[in-house]
C-alpha cells in the first residue's frame, strides 16, 4: 500500500474544548506504547488550576504524557498538555515554548497559537485534529495547518459534546476529514 | 518542510530583527521565535504593513516608531501576587532565611509595569523585612517601567489582586496600600521609596549589583535556551552564596548549563538556591 511506503508525518496537534477530556478518553488512552510521533494537545481549562488532566491522562495511557514545561525538547511517544494560562507553541528547534501574552479568542492556552507555530515547524509533515469544543478556537489554526500542506482531521459534529468547534473548523476547512472518534484514532494509529 | 512563502518570511523577520539591533541596539534576535513572530505579525498588520520587510523601512525611518513596536515586542501582561502560592512559599520558606541577613537586596528583573515589584514591596512590608531591603526592578521597555514607577492599575484588576494577595498568605487587607479614584488604583509610593527603577537587558547588560534574592518570571520564556543560559549566568553571578532565584510556575533551570550551580529549594514554586562555595 502506498501510505505504508513512505509515512510522511512526524507529529500531532489537538485542540478540544468543552468535552473535550471525554474525547482525548477515546484516543490518547488507546495508542500503543511504542507510538512514534509526539503529540501536542491544548485543551481549554479554566486558569489559575493545577492541572490535572496530564496526570489523569498518564495513569490511563501507555504513551507518556506530560504537561509541557518552558522550552522542553519534543520527543516521539509522548503527549503534551499545555499548562493552565500560557499558550504553548512549537520552535523550529523542535522544543516547546510558552508564553504569557494576550488570551487568543478568549482562550489561553489558544489552539489556534499551537496549530500554526506547529504548522510553521512541521510543514506537510503535521496532523492537526479538532474534537469539541464550545467556541471557534482551532479553526483558523486547522486551516493554517492544511495551507502548509499538512492533514486536518475534524470530530463528526454529530457524535461531539459540543458542536460549534468542529463546525467551524468544516467551514474554515472544508477538505479535512470529518471523522468520528474511533476513525480519528485509526488514522492517528496509520499515519505513524 | 516550511513552504517557500514561510522562509522568505523567515529571512525578512531576521533582517527586522538585525535592522533593529543595529539602530536601537534592542537585541531580539535571541528570542524564542516563534512567539515573536506571532507578535510581529500582529504589528505587521496592525500597522498596514504587506511584510516584514516594509515594517523595517517604517521602524528604520519613522520616529516614535521604534516606540510603539516595543509594546509588541516585548509581552506585559502580570498581576500582583501571580501565582499565589510562589508568594506563600516565599513567606513560609524563604523569608526565615532572608531575615538572618541585616540588609538585602532584591532584584526584580524583567519587571514590566511593576506588578512583581509592589506584591514583593508589600510582602516585605508585612514580613517586616521592608527597612533593611533595597529593590532593583528592571526591564528594557522604558514605557512599562515609567508605568512601574507610577505604580496605577485599573480599579477593575483589584479584586483579582485581592485574591491572589490573600491566598498568598497576606497578613493586611490590600485596601490599605491603594487609594481608589476614578477607576484607578494608585499604590501607596512609600511601596518604592527604597526602589531604584533600571532600563536594564538581560541579553546584552552585565551585572550590577550584589543580590539576596532574584525574581524573575515568566521574562525567560521568550528566550531561547542560549539567551535563557546567558541571563541565568547573571542571575548567579550577583547571587550571594545560598541567594534565591524565583523563575515562573512552568520554568525550570533543568535545561540550563547552570543547573548544577543552583539547587530545588522549593520545587513546585520553582524557587532555586544558589549553592554555596561557588
Amino acid at each position: 500500500m502506498p501510505e505504508s511506503a513512505h509515512k510522511p508525518y512526524r507529529a500531532v496537534v489537538i485542540g478540544a474544548s468543552a468535552g473535550g477530556l471525554k474525547a482525548l478518553s477515546a484516543i490518547l488512552p488507546h495508542l500503543p506504547a511504542d507510538y512514534p510521533l509526539p503529540i501536542m494537545v491544548v485543551i481549554h481549562v479554566p486558569p489559575h488550576r493545577r492541572s490535572l488532566i496530564a496526570p489523569l491522562f498518564e495513569e490511563k495511557s501507555q504513551v507518556r504524557v506530560v504537561e509541557a514545561e518552558d522550552k522542553t525538547p519534543i520527543e516521539g511517544g509522548c503527549v503534551f498538555f499545555a499548562p493552565p494560562d500560557y499558550h504553548l507553541l512549537v520552535e523550529r528547534s523542535f522544543e516547546l515554548s510558552l508564553s504569557s501574552e494576550a488570551p487568543v479568542l478568549f482562550s489561553r492556552p489558544s489552539i489556534d497559537v499551537l496549530f500554526e507555530t506547529a504548522a510553521d515547524a512541521y510543514g506537510d509533515g503535521l496532523i492537526g485534529v479538532i474534537l469539541t469544543g464550545a467556541n471557534n478556537d482551532g479553526a483558523a489554526g486547522l486551516k493554517a495547518v492544511m495551507a502548509y500542506g499538512g492533514k486536518g482531521l475534524i470530530q463528526t459534529p454529530a457524535t461531539a459534546f459540543s458542536r460549534a468547534m468542529p463546525e467551524a473548523a468544516i467551514e474554515a476547512c472544508p477538505s479535512a476529514l470529518i471523522l468520528d472518534l474511533d476513525d480519528i484514532l485509526l488514522e492517528l494509529k496509520n499515519a505513524a | 518542510m516550511p513552504n517557500a512563502i514561510a522562509r522568505t518570511e523567515d529571512i525578512e523577520l531576521r533582517l527586522l530583527l538585525e535592522a533593529i539591533f543595529l539602530k536601537y541596539h534592542y537585541d531580539f534576535r535571541n528570542y524564542a521565535l516563534a512567539s515573536i513572530k506571532r507578535r510581529l505579525t500582529q504589528a505587521r498588520d496592525q500597522f498596514g504593513c504587506r511584510s516584514f520587510s516594509q515594517l523595517q523601512d517604517m521602524v528604520l525611518n519613522e520616529s516614535g516608531m521604534m516606540d510603539e513596536l516595543l509594546g509588541y515586542l516585548t509581552v506585559q501582561v502580570s498581576e500582583l501576587f501571580r501565582d499565589p502560592a510562589y508568594f506563600r512559599a516565599i513567606r513560609e520558606k524563604v523569608v526565615p532565611h532572608l531575615k538572618t541577613y541585616p540588609s538585602l537586596k532584591v532584584w526584580i528583573a524583567g519587571c514590566s509595569s511593576g506588578e512583581e515589584l509592589y506584591s514583593f514591596a508589600i510582602l516585605f512590608r508585612e514580613e517586616g523585612l521592608e527597612e533593611r531591603t533595597m529593590f532593583y526592578a528592571t526591564d528594557i521597555n522604558a514605557d512599562a517601567l515609567r508605568k512601574a514607577e507610577m505604580g496605577v492599575y485599573a480599579l477593575e484588576r483589584m479584586k483579582l489582586f485581592t485574591e491572589n494577595h490573600r491566598l498568598s498568605g497576606g497578613k493586611s487587607s490590600l485596601s490599605d496600600y491603594y487609594t481608589a479614584g476614578y477607576g484607578a488604583a494608585t499604590f501607596d509610593k512609600s511601596l518604592r521609596k527604597r526602589t531604584v527603577f533600571s532600563d536594564h537587558s538581560l541579553v546584552t547588560d552585565a551585572v550590577f549589583a550584589e543580590t539576596q534574592f532574584v525574581s524573575c518570571r515568566n521574562v525567560l520564556i521568550y528566550f531561547t535556551r542560549d539567551l535563557q543560559g546567558r541571563a541565568i549566568g547573571l542571575f548567579k553571578d550577583s547571587l550571594t552564596r545560598n541567594g534565591f532565584l524565583g523563575l515562573g510556575a512552568k520554568e525550570t533551570l533543568r535545561f540550563s548549563p547552570h543547573a548544577d550551580e543552583f539547587t530545588e529549594f522549593s520545587r513546585d514554586e520553582r524557587l532555586y538556591q544558589k549553592r554555596g562555595g561557588i
